[in-house]
Order: C-alpha cells, then sequence, then structure tokens
C-alpha cells in the first residue's frame, strides 16, 4: 500500500493569534509552527499501517521552505519521504489541486488528511482531492481498518458516528480517535538523525484557480468583565432575566 | 440565477439549521436582486420554508438518499444547481454537510467558504466574514470564482421569517451505482437528546470533577435544561468520556445560546472552540481559573455542592414557568 499523509504546517495550539500589515496578514512573530493536530494523528495512523501491514508512507505539504523543519519532523516520527510543493498555500482550492497532481502521479492508493487545518480551518483539502480524482472520501474518520483493496471506516456525525465500508483509493480527512493522544509519537535521537538522510524533494506548483483570498483579519470583541454571583438563586434569575438565556 | 439553499432534514423534517440557512440565503438573494431556492431530500415540509423567504422548493423523494451519503447528495445538489442555474449555494455547518460541501465545491469549481457568521459584506467583489484561527479571530473572504459555495455557521446569522409564497417541484435526479462511494453499515446516535452541534445549551464539565462516576449530576443538570453534555479534552483522552463530546480548538466547536463550565480551567485550546457561545457561565472552586476572565457569570465554589443546588433551583424555576 503506498500512503500519502497531507499535512498542514500551523501555528501552535498555544499561540496568540495577532495581525499585522493593517490586519491583512497573520503576525507570525514568535509563533512556533507545528504539525497540524488533526494531521499528526493522520500520520501516526499511517506508521501503524507500515508497521503492521506494510505500506510505503509519504508526507507532502504545499508550502514555502519554512515549512521544512515541520516535513523533518514528520520524517523524524517515520514517514520515509516528503514532498514540498514550493507555493503558498493561500487557498484551499489552490492547495487541493497541488496535492491532487502528487497523488496522480505518485499512484498513492490512500491519502490521509486533517479535518480541517486549525489555522484557517477550512475543512475542505482532502474532499476535494477525492473529488478532483474521483477517489472515495470518508471525513471526521476516527477508524480506519484496510484490507487489500476494501475498506471499514468510522466516521464521527452529530450525537453519535457512523460506520461504511468502502474502497481503495481512498481520501480521509482524520483526527483524534484514528490513533489515541498517547499514541502519539514525539521524534527520538536516532529518528531525528535518519530524517536528515531522507528524501524531501520540492517541486514546483502546476498552473490552478485560486478561488478565494482571505483580504483582512480581526478579533473578537473583548468581553466585558465577568458578573460573579454567591447563590444559585441569583445565578438563575440573571440567566433568566437579564441574559435570557433560561 | 437564483441562490440555491441545501437545507437539510432527518426522517422528513427539517433541523433547525435549514431556517437559518433558509433565512441567509434569501438575504443574498435580496442583496444579488434575485430569489431564493431550496433543494430538500425527503423532506415532509417543504411549505415551511416560505416563512423564511424561500420563493421555491426543488423536492428530491428518492428512497436510496434515506440515509445521508456525501457524495451521492453532492452529485444531487449540483444538478439542482445546474437546473436552476444558480452559481450559489447555501449550506449548514453540520457534520454531513461539511462531508459533503467540499465535493460540492469540487464539483462545480466553487470557491469554498465555510464558518461564515454574518451575510455578505459585498457582493462585488463576493466577500464574507467568517471564523478563522479556530475563533481566535475572523477573516474576511473574497471569492473569486464564478461559482460560489457558503457554509454558514449554527445560530450566527439567525433564523429571520419573512412569510413568502412558496411552489414545490419534484427534482429527478439520476445516480448509478457508482456515486455513492461508500455504504453506511451502522449508525450509533443518541436518539432524542440535543447534539452540541444543534443545542441551544451546552453542559460541559472538566477534571474538576475528578472521575467519571461523578458525571449523574452532569447529566442530570443537561436533563433539566435540555442541554447537551459536552467535556474539557483530558476528559475525553481520560476516557471517562466520549471523545464526540471534547469540545475546544481540537474537538468540537460549541455556538450554543448558553454554555454552562463545570470543572474546567480554562485553556487557551478550549476557550477557543466555545467563544462563539453566547453566555457563558463558570462554576469552579479556584478564583483564578483563567475562564472566569472568559465568561458572562460565575460560581466560585465546589461543583458538587453548587451544581446539586442548582439543579434543584431549576426544577422549581421550571414548575413555576411552565
Ligand atoms: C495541542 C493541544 C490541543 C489541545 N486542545 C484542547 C481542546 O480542544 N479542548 C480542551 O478542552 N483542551 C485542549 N487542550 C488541553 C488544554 O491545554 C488543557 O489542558 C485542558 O483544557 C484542561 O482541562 P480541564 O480544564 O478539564 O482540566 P484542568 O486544567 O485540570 O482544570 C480543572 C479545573 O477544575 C477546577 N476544580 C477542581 N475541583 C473542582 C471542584 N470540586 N469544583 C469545581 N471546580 C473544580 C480547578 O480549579 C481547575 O480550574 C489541548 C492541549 C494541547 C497541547
Ligand atoms: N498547505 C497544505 N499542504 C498539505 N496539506 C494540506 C495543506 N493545507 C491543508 N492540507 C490538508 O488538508 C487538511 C484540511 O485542511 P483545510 O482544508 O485547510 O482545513 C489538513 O488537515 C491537511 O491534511
Amino acid at each position: 500500500m503506498k500512503i500519502l499523509v497531507c499535512i498542514s504546517n500551523v501555528p501552535d495550539t498555544t499561540s496568540k493569534i495577532n495581525f499585522t500589515e493593517g490586519d491583512t496578514k497573520f503576525d507570525t512573530n514568535g509563533v512556533q509552527f507545528v504539525i497540524n493536530p488533526n494531521d499528526e494523528f493522520g500520520l501516526t495512523r499511517a506508521m501503524w499501517f507500515k508497521e503492521k501491514q506494510g505500506a510505503a508512507v509519504h508526507v507532502a505539504t504545499v508550502g514555502g521552505a519554512n515549512v521544512e523543519p515541520t516535513m523533518r519532523k514528520a520524517l523524524a516520527i517515520g514517514a520515509d519521504e516528503a514532498i514540498r510543493i514550493n507555493a503558498k498555500p493561500v487557498d484551499g482550492f489552490f492547495v487541493a489541486q497541488q496535492l491532487a497532481e502528487v497523488i496522480k502521479t505518485g499512484g498513492y492508493d490512500l491519502v490521509i488528511g486533517g479535518r480541517e487545518s486549525i489555522d484557517y480551518n477550512g475543512g475542505m483539502v482532502p474532499g476535494m482531492i477525492a473529488t478532483f480524482l474521483d477517489m472515495n472520501f470518508v471525513n471526521t474518520c476516527i477508524s480506519l481498518d484496510v484490507d487489500g483493496n476494501t475498506a471499514t471506516a468510522i466516521r464521527e456525525i452529530d450525537g453519535g458516528k457512523e460506520t461504511l465500508s468502502t474502497s481503495l483509493p481512498l481520501v480521509i480527512g482524520g483526527q483524534k480517535g484514528l490513533v489515541e493522544e498517547s499514541d502519539l509519537r514525539i521524534p527520538n535521537m536516532r529518528g531525528i538523525m535518519q530524517a536528515r538522510q531522507k528524501k524531501l524533494s520540492v517541486i514546483e506548483p502546476i498552473t490552478a484557480t485560486k478561488a478565494t483570498q482571505d483580504v483582512s483579519f480581526d478579533k473578537p470583541e473583548p468581553k466585558g468583565s465577568i458578573k460573579l454571583v454567591d447563590t444559585v438563586d441569583e445565578l438563575v434569575n440573571l440567566l433568566h432575566n437579564e441574559a435570557k438565556a433560561i | 440565477m437564483s441562490v440555491l439553499v441545501y437545507t437539510e432534514s432527518e426522517n422528513g423534517n427539517f433541523k433547525k439549521s435549514a431556517f437559518e440557512v433558509a433565512s441567509y440565503a434569501t438575504e443574498v438573494a435580496k442583496q444579488l436582486g434575485t430569489t431564493a431556492t431550496a433543494v430538500s431530500f425527503n423532506s415532509n415540509e417543504n411549505e415551511s420554508l416560505g416563512d423564511y423567504g424561500i420563493s421555491k422548493v426543488l423536492h428530491i423523494s428518492n428512497d436510496s438518499l434515506k440515509t445521508f451519503n456525501a457524495n451521492a447528495y453532492a452529485l444531487a445538489v449540483v444538478q439542482a444547481a445546474k437546473q436552476e442555474g444558480a452559481t450559489t449555494i447555501i449550506v449548514s455547518s453540520s457534520a454531513d454537510t461539511k462531508y459533503m460541501a467540499p465535493l460540492l465545491a469540487a464539483a462545480l469549481e466553487a470557491g469554498y467558504v465555510p464558518n461564515v457568521v454574518a451575510a455578505p459584506e459585498s457582493t462585488s467583489p463576493f466577500t464574507v466574514k467568517r471564523t478563522a484561527f479556530s475563533n481566535k479571530g475572523f477573516a474576511h473572504t473574497q471569492i473569486h470564482t464564478d461559482h460560489k459555495v457558503i457554509g454558514v455557521s449554527n445560530n450566527s446569522f439567525g433564523i429571520h421569517e419573512n412569510k413568502t409564497e412558496v411552489s414545490i417541484e419534484d427534482l429527478l435526479i439520476s445516480l448509478k451505482d457508482g456515486s455513492f462511494g461508500t455504504k453506511s453499515v451502522e449508525i450509533d446516535k443518541v436518539i432524542g437528546k440535543a447534539t452540541i452541534a444543534d443545542a441551544e445549551i451546552v453542559v460541559s464539565a472538566g477534571r474538576g470533577l475528578k472521575g467519571p462516576e461523578n458525571w449523574g449530576i452532569i447529566e442530570e443538570l443537561a436533563d433539566v435544561l435540555g442541554a447537551a453534555t459536552a467535556c474539557s479534552k483530558p476528559v475525553s483522552d481520560l476516557g471517562w468520556r466520549p471523545h464526540g463530546e471534547h469540545v475546544g480548538q481540537t474537538g468540537k466547536p460549541v455556538a450554543s445560546n448558553l454554555y454552562i463550565a463545570i470543572g474546567i480551567s480554562g485553556a487557551i485550546q478550549h476557550l477557543a472552540g466555545v467563544s462563539s457561545s453566547k453566555i457563558k457561565v463558570v462554576i469552579n472552586t479556584d478564583p483564578e481559573a483563567p475562564f472566569f476572565k472568559a465568561a458572562d457569570y460565575g460560581i466560585v465554589g465546589d461543583a458538587f455542592e453548587v451544581v446539586p443546588a442548582l439543579i434543584e433551583k431549576l426544577k422549581e424555576f421550571k414548575a413555576q414557568n411552565a
């Protein structure tokens, strides 16, 4: 089985979000970038496929040279090879077209992406890839088993879960549940050393449509100050009469 | 050239979000100087969409679509859009819709913007405001393509009545076996209980509850309020509660009217996920807990005393206001 894990490079979850250049750009000053958490669960699941069933695991990112540390981390965790498509990931539609090209030429059977990237929250790249390449697709995937060409996936739905049967070639939008938090791997020294020797190819983007563009940003209004109350009677009264929430 | 809206139903009844996206579509149609058409699947209440400004419903009645299938639904909505000549398509933010929308957008070569929180700021260039950075910020996003798919955040635009004469047409769609791609084997879902996605009120608890055996008071409080239950990430990582209940930046977003956080410290990743909730209440023993800075009302106190008292008070309140 040949697996591609699509990785987006995102600000660490503890990052303070600020904007710069007249609120037109995300301020990366002092921000630590990491593998998108949803993709990290997918990468670990891919490692299990490799170890238990045999698979080649490649990772791909659309991004500038600044994303290479994140890709090296994926290699240190155990991916065999990395591909960087040298373009700014400005729009999900554009990113999906770039990745689809890599998947088509690389002949991957299984593409593991995340449910969403935690920076721009598009939630669209894996599904678009599936449509462009006529592959099957499961979103918000919390469990995946592959046996030959058939696959059984569980996806999270509002209020529960649904089990689906499908077949390869398959794209998933994964999340926690594919593996658990405690299964995630921290690169060890040996992995980091090996990662330096692994292949990281850089390819140029194809011509593709940029469908959307973020023209400016802003932050939520700061909250007014909290009302502290001493009794539940007061709380119920305020929730009913002031907040009109009950 | 109408605006098309996908109105989601379950067992023949529209979800509440269907009326919100219908209201949104009506507003977009007004801005574009056209009318709003809905597409529905196996719904028994198509007329009700007229209450929210929809003037035409394309109704797909098809037994093979009784259970949601993202691929087949996307194909059907594409056919509805083609028939209507619609280029702007409005959808909700439910789990099913977020599964379908990228497929729909790719098939139509449409720019797709999810998590939109307000009516378009401009229709030329088409610009919408959406949440980004997991609710820590907003982006103003332009769509450049002819076709556009707009995903409206739950509980953001609201439901707006606008009585309109509505016509209902059956839409026949052509689907092949290959249109499905995945087959539903089993659905395991709580019936008759509010879900985090559509609940008006969410009662959420964290590690302050000490252990899964103590969730009885949380469920009882949720019951009294008709609320959904939720939790912080460590609680689901520890297996005290199911994963589906974990809210926050790496879990589910919550956009309820009321969010009650019990024994949750208020870490930045947790707060990101609940920032779209309107009213937030915190119950925590530690007056220094960061959640107190992000909430509207708070009680500094022990959950094991405050929550049972709150349940009693709410029962009394309900009896009086029944
Ligand atoms: C990459 C990453 C992603 C993350 N994503 C998320 C996410 O999406 N969602 C999320 O929730 N977290 C997330 N976290 C974890 C987050 O950083 C916090 O660790 C977590 O939210 C803390 O959970 P908690 O508030 O339940 O527990 P704690 O921080 O342990 O807080 C427990 C609280 O309960 C209070 N308490 C104790 N006893 C009582 C009592 N008897 N009555 C009332 N109050 C009491 C305490 O004062 C304390 O404030 C993430 C972390 C990382 C690193
Ligand atoms: N720039 C990128 N490079 C590679 N994969 C990406 C990129 N952006 C998004 N993805 C993948 O698509 C998933 C969903 O991202 P998004 O649609 O941006 O929310 C991510 O979890 C990644 O798996």
